[in-house]
């Protein structure tokens, strides 16, 4: 039997990854005074899994590591090891060590092997003092459980914690027996055969699970339940009795095992997947006992969803196609033709919707990661911080979360470095000493808005005007305080009296500002000298669609992004100036750069004539300048597509779309257009 | 049996060393390119401008739901009229991982070469580099121009595509 065990490797990575956040987040959530024991158990399978996973791939380094966090999660989960801040903080750095090992694996580079030496090495330090106290049983037990782990770890660290003679007397013959495989060791020819057939079907899904440790047990309650005939027991009567045994020493084992976990859900309510894995539950039926805890759900590939996301695109247009030619149906078929169009348009839309539903992630995917920034952070600075997470339920297009990974990391890093102040002088400003940094996504109509709110000092303007005088900027003394706090998002702008390894190197907001324009975003500033400052991002709900206005240059139509519209006008005579050959608008008690569409898009047979045409004024987060064009056709939802897919960059350019005739328009990058702006609005000296 | 035959004797051609292409026409001349890289052929549709762009890309136009270029090979190079009418070709082609239509006079054939057949290409006399050139071939007492379509479409002088995205540039 021959299995190319690389095709798991993918499943594997992306598993243990899983496992680590939720290791992660588990270990953040734990509290030290009354350890949970429900959550000890479920970083110990998290552990226990990866082990697992990673003996049967070969994936040394990770066992390694594993092996003894396990160890000690097992002494503290059996109350033998009293747990500590530092342990605590020693299993995060342990979770970060498998992080790299796991990255490293994943991509094929060399194994950071001194890193999972040392980690090994403090982890056993903290191991031997738990030794040394006088335990119960248990900890003997789990001794000899991992002299078994080390015989067994060549290749299938499966039966590992196999605590019962009988199972790990089998479990060492399946080593003998067959090579790398030893987990489908109890069985006679027929029934490997079976097993084998099972395999196949499966796709490997079930298979490779952490069934391994206390399965001799487990397959007695597993008899019955879809996808696990293949660890059904031979010699029943063998294993029937150390199962009460086993069962008192490690329960959870069982439950580990049984892999439609009973997890009670409400120990970790903010998760970033489904608890149980999603592809357990796709490859076999839940089971009766467990399955009504557990949400169904499955593993699907990005690429498959984005192809439905265009397919469904696709189905928009031709449906609007098909309504443009029943509108020119004439008599008797008409009305039926009608009826039939509404319905198809209905149907459509819901498809749309639900599509696109399917590529949106609850944010407490990105915000689960917080809690820990914050706790490293504020012990490092020696400050007291509470975070605190609001609606981490919004659901945002998956694109865009891992695009707000990194401008929120450092958001919120530098909330907590500059925003919040040290112990004493909260005291001393009459502020409660434990500083609040609050995290909130909620949705407004059809975007998102991410709030980092923090009662620190807020920005000081004095400093920033200081900053950008220094650097070269062009500011003014008087300008208004909305104007100062975008000067922080200038390159090289950092008002941090010393570079920290925080912050401070100027790096950061310039890359935050562009990150966040880069999904469509934009990012506002509010601060109160004092009270504490709030960064609002403002974000499109989804990638794959813009809200537009549709607009006519010559013969050809383009799209124009509802969110970078101020309004539109039909300008008088008397409003136009030029300036040398540039137009300028007087609107709102304001000169504004005009760009004509026409030339910047090389259409012939334009209105030129402002008085003629219409001007939309427009925002970039840069400037704001107006943009002349024939006429407005209409808003519409537009479905982006790539230009760059097939063909290349286009300088103004953010996308095409399908419009209703099968037709190619467009999408104005606004962003760009307003760098083509020769003359910079100077509006604290027009204001 | 008769038709499995015969599917076996085409297997057996193209084992042989044998490659099919496309002949089309540009001007007076007649050029062929690898059938493996067609998608399709279609008519010729009113295309999107692209600001900024050279005369001969018309533009871009929805091909199912892909924003396709258009490239204009008569314009491209100076042969024959670039007329648009309800007969002219679209050649679709699929070309390192993406679709670019060109336009050309007509599509005439499917042809059949050996290895043997190809004789290798003139420095001069034709429209195009002979970089982008295999070679030629005799059809019925006819020159075909056979053309390394993938190297053409991929060349910064056609510059359909970004340089970075181009595979020979990226192993430069």
């Amino acid at each position: 039997m021959s299995i190319d065990m690389e095709q798991f490797h993918g499943v594997f990575f992306d598993e243990s990854q899983e496992h680590l956040d939720e290791m992660e987040h588990q270990l953040m959530d734990l509290n030290l005074e009354e350890p949970d024991a429900e959550q000890l158990n479920s970083i110990f399978r998290a552990a226990h899994s990866i082990k697992g996973g990673s003996g049967i791939f070969g994936f040394d380094a990770l066992t390694g590591v594993t092996h003894v966090m396990e160890n000690l999660l097992d002494m503290a989960r059996q109350g033998s090891m009293t747990l500590t801040t530092p342990v605590v903080d020693l299993f995060l750095k342990t979770v970060d060590t498998l992080k790299v090992i796991l990255d490293n694996y994943r991509n094929d580079e060399e194994i950071d092997q001194s890193l999972a030496d040392s980690t090994v090495l403090q982890l056993e330090a903290v191991l031997a003092d738990g030794d040394s106290e006088p335990s119960a049983g248990g900890l003997g037990e789990s001794d000899a459980a991992a002299a078994h782990e080390e015989e067994q770890e060549q290749g299938f660290g499966f039966f590992d914690d196999a605590d019962t003679k009988p199972a790990s007397l089998e479990a060492n013959t399946a080593s003998e027996d067959e090579d790398g495989f030893g987990f489908f060791e109890p069985l006679t020819a027929q029934e490997e055969k079976e097993t084998a057939q099972q395999v196949e079907d499966e796709q490997g899904f079930g298979f490779f699970e952490p069934l391994a440790e206390g399965s001799q047990s487990v397959t007695e309650e597993q008899e019955n339940i879809d996808g696990f005939g293949f660890f059904e027991p031979i010699e029943e009567s063998a294993i029937s009795a150390p199962i009460s045994e086993e069962k008192s020493v490690t329960p959870d084992v069982v439950s580990s095992s049984t892999k439609p976990v009973s997890v009670p859900k409400v120990e970790s309510p903010p998760k970033s997947k489904p608890k149980s894995k999603p592809k357990t539950s796709a490859a076999k039926k839940p089971s009766g006992k467990s399955g009504a805890t557990e949400s169904s759900s499955i593993r699907v590939d990005t690429n498959k969803i984005d192809s439905l996301v265009n397919l469904v695109g696709e189905l928009v247009i031709t449906q609007s196609m098909l309504a443009m030619i029943g509108s020119e149906v004439q008599g008797e078929a008409e009305e039926k033709l009608q009826s039939a169009l509404t319905e198809l348009q209905r149907n459509t839309r819901e498809i749309q919707e639900s599509v696109m539903s399917m590529r949106m992630l609850p944010m407490h995917v990105t915000f689960n990661r917080f809690p820990r920034v914050v706790r490293d952070l504020s012990t490092k600075l020696g400050k007291k911080v509470d975070l605190q997470i609001e609606g981490g339920n919004t659901e945002i297009d998956k694109g865009m979360i891992e695009k707000l990974v990194d401008p929120l990391t450092h958001l919120v890093r530098n909330s907590i470095d500059h925003g919040v102040e040290t112990i004493e002088k909260r005291l001393a400003a009459g502020k409660p000493e434990t500083g609040v940094v609050i995290l909130r996504a909620e949705q407004k109509g059809s975007s998102i808005l991410i709030s980092i709110i923090d009662d620190g000092a807020g920005l000081n303007r004095q400093r920033i005007l200081d900053k950008a005088i220094e650097n070269g900027l062009n500011v003014d003394v008087n300008m208004p305080d909305e104007q100062v706090w975008k000067l922080i998002f200038e390159a090289g702008f950092s008002t941090a009296a010393e570079v920290t390894d925080v912050s401070g190197r100027g790096v950061g907001m310039d890359v935050v500002r562009r990150n966040i324009e880069a999904i469509g975003g934009r990012i506002e500033i509010e601060s109160h000298q004092g009270f504490g400052s709030e960064f609002h991002i403002h974000l499109p709900l989804t990638l794959a669609i813009v809200d537009g206005m549709c607009v006519e240059v010559g013969e050809q139509v383009f799209v124009v992004p509802l969110v970078n519209i101020i309004e539109s006008i039909q300008p008088n005579e008397d409003q136009i100036k030029m300036i040398s050959n540039d137009k300028l608008l007087w609107i709102r008690e304001q000169y504004w750069p005009v760009i004509d569409l026409y030339k910047t898009m090389q259409i012939d047979n334009a209105i030129t004539d402002p008085t003629k045409g219409i001007v939309v004024l427009l925002e970039s987060s840069k400037k704001r300048f107006g943009l002349l064009i024939d006429g407005l056709l209409g808003q519409q939802q537009v479905v982006i597509k790539s230009l760059e897919q097939h063909y290349k960059r286009v300088s103004g350019v953010a996308g095409a779309t399908i419009m209703g005739d099968g037709g190619v328009a467009l999408i104005l990058d606004v962003e760009s257009l307003a760098a083509s702006v020769k003359i910079p609005i100077p509006e604290a000296e027009v204001l | 049996m008769t038709s499995l035959r015969a599917g076996q004797e085409q297997e057996l051609l193209t084992h042989a060393d044998s490659r099919e292409f496309l002949s089309f026409v540009l001007g007076d001349e007649h050029y062929a390119l690898d059938i493996m890289s067609v998608k399709e052929i279609r008519g010729y549709e009113p295309v999107t401008k692209i600001a900024n762009a050279p005369p001969f890309l018309k533009g871009v136009i929805n091909l199912r739901g892909d924003i396709v270029p258009i490239v204009d090979l008569r314009l491209k190079f100076d042969v024959g009229e670039a007329t648009y009418n309800e007969f002219t070709i679209v050649i679709m082609l699929n070309v390192a991982e993406r679709i670019v239509g060109i336009v050309v006079d007509g599509v005439s054939d499917v042809i059949r070469l050996t290895d043997e057949e190809v004789r290798p290409a003139p420095e001069f006399g034709v429209a195009f580099d002979s970089r982008y050139l295999l070679g030629l071939a005799p059809i019925d007492e006819q020159m075909v121009i056979l053309v390394n379509i993938e190297r053409l479409i991929t060349s910064d002088e056609l510059g359909v595509f970004d340089r970075q995205n181009t595979v020979s540039d990226a192993a430069d």
